[in-house]
């Protein structure tokens, strides 16, 4: 569109100058891994967007001291993230916050739902950290018929029942409240020794070994496994499949840090995010 | 036979999914993941309809009472049905050719190869 202002000169307004529809590259978590693919991408000048749940869950931030990254001597797991963050913001990396409930290749591009927005992106970089292995007995057989990973989506379903919430995030108590506003009866629960029961629908859930009887059961983790949240990635053990680039089997979407696998340290993981940036920034050179 | 998806109510689902293969589409506003997955139905609904299979939506939103009796407990979840019977059940989205390679196997005839219920879970 083009705008003339009173001195004459011709003034270009860009559509959707706020904010690109598409973003070049989305990265799903805010660990070490993703800002330093974030800080990279920028320097490269691809617009990103760093989408993760509150980072006060993670490992790291409770960690009171990091002996091993190079230069920062002692400081606290707090502390680090918080120096990692301020420079990916600086470097004009959007950060989002929000619950990645899944990641769709739709065309030339992915489709990434979180909360109750989708953001679109030409690649996608996976660091979402240590995966969560183990699911809970009646977990993965129950999905879909009673479990539930998002709150959002499936909420009004269960509106006028009785549901247990497995918080195991900090945001498990936003997502519980919701559930109470539109008329579920919520039962909180914070412990893991967690039994789901049920023939071909939630019956009950046992938390510590009480039943507690009920129609659903939403399971709200820091982050949801990679295998879930990308249908069709490759992964091993939990840990998502990756070449020395960093590139998984899926075109167009790359993973770093804790969720390929171990050592779980930091300078491995902002390793890692560097090379995954690189090759997503590769990748798109070769996408146009 | 429509090119565009149809939506169906507790009204015409029986009638509109008695008989031939049908792929549904439960879904609701609210459902972020299910406004994504739109467009690929959009794309089943173009490519698929013409070849003789009813592909629809049910906005469980409006039409809970349908949403029970299909137990869906998780949206979205996307039912493969073949003369008013589930054959195959996708719970969570799935990329295109998940449903495409099920349409296309009911579509030769192998309804049991097609049989499978996939939910977003794996190791």
């Amino acid at each position: 569109m083009v705008k003339y202002t009173h001195s004459g000169h011709i003034q270009l307004k860009v559509a959707h100058e706020r904010r690109p529809f598409v973003y070049d590259i989305v990265v799903i978590g805010s660990g070490p891994a993703g800002l330093s693919a974030a800080i990279t991408a920028r320097m490269r000048s691809k617009s990103v967007a760093v989408i993760s749940n509150l980072r006060t869950g993670s490992g790291l931030y409770k960690a009171p001291k990091v002996d091993n990254y190079p230069g920062f001597p002692a400081i606290s797991g707090a502390e680090l993230l918080n120096k990692f963050s301020l420079h990916a913001a600086g470097t004009g990396a959007e950060i989002i916050q929000g619950r990645v409930t899944s990641i769709l290749p739709m065309g030339e591009q992915f489709g990434v739902s979180y909360g109750s927005e989708i953001a679109a992106a030409k690649a996608v970089i996976l660091a979402t950290g240590v995966v969560q292995t183990s699911l809970f007995p009646g977990e993965e057989a129950l999905l879909g018929s009673g479990v539930s990973y998002c709150a959002t989506c499936d909420g009004m379903l269960y509106r006028g029942k009785k549901v247990c919430v497995v918080c195991l995030s900090p945001d498990a108590e936003e997502e519980a409240a919701f559930l109470e506003s539109i008329g579920c009866e919520v039962v909180r629960l914070t412990t893991k020794n967690i039994v789901i029961n049920g023939e071909h629908k939630v019956a009950s859930v046992m938390a510590d070994g009480v039943e507690i009887p009920c129609d659903g059961v939403f399971i709200l983790r820091p982050s949801i496994a990679p295998a879930t949240l990308v249908p069709g990635l490759l992964t091993a053990g939990g840990h998502i499949q990756v070449d020395p680039r960093m590139r998984t089997n899926i075109p167009g979407i790359f993973a770093a840090g804790d969720c390929t696998g171990a050592p779980y340290q930091v300078a491995k993981a902002v390793g890692e995010g560097l090379v995954a940036a690189l090759s997503a920034v590769e990748y798109l050179a070769g996408a146009k | 036979m429509e090119e565009t998806v149809l939506h169906l109510t507790k009204d015409n689902f029986s009638e509109k999914t008695a008989s031939g293969i049908a792929l549904v589409d439960f879904w609701a506003g609210w459902c972020m993941p299910c406004k994504m997955l739109a467009p690929v139905i959009d794309d089943l609904a173009r490519e698929y309809a013409p070849r003789g299979v009813t592909v629809a939506k049910v906005d469980i939103d409006k039409e809970m009472e349908l949403a029970g009796e299909y137990a869906v407990m998780s949206i979205p979840t996307v039912l493969i049905m073949k003369d008013g019977e589930e054959i195959s059940r996708y719970v969570g989205v799935q990329p295109k050719e998940i449903y495409t390679a099920a349409l296309d196997k009911m579509l030769a005839g192998n309804v049991g190869e097609a049989a499978e219920v996939v939910s977003p879970v794996k190791d």
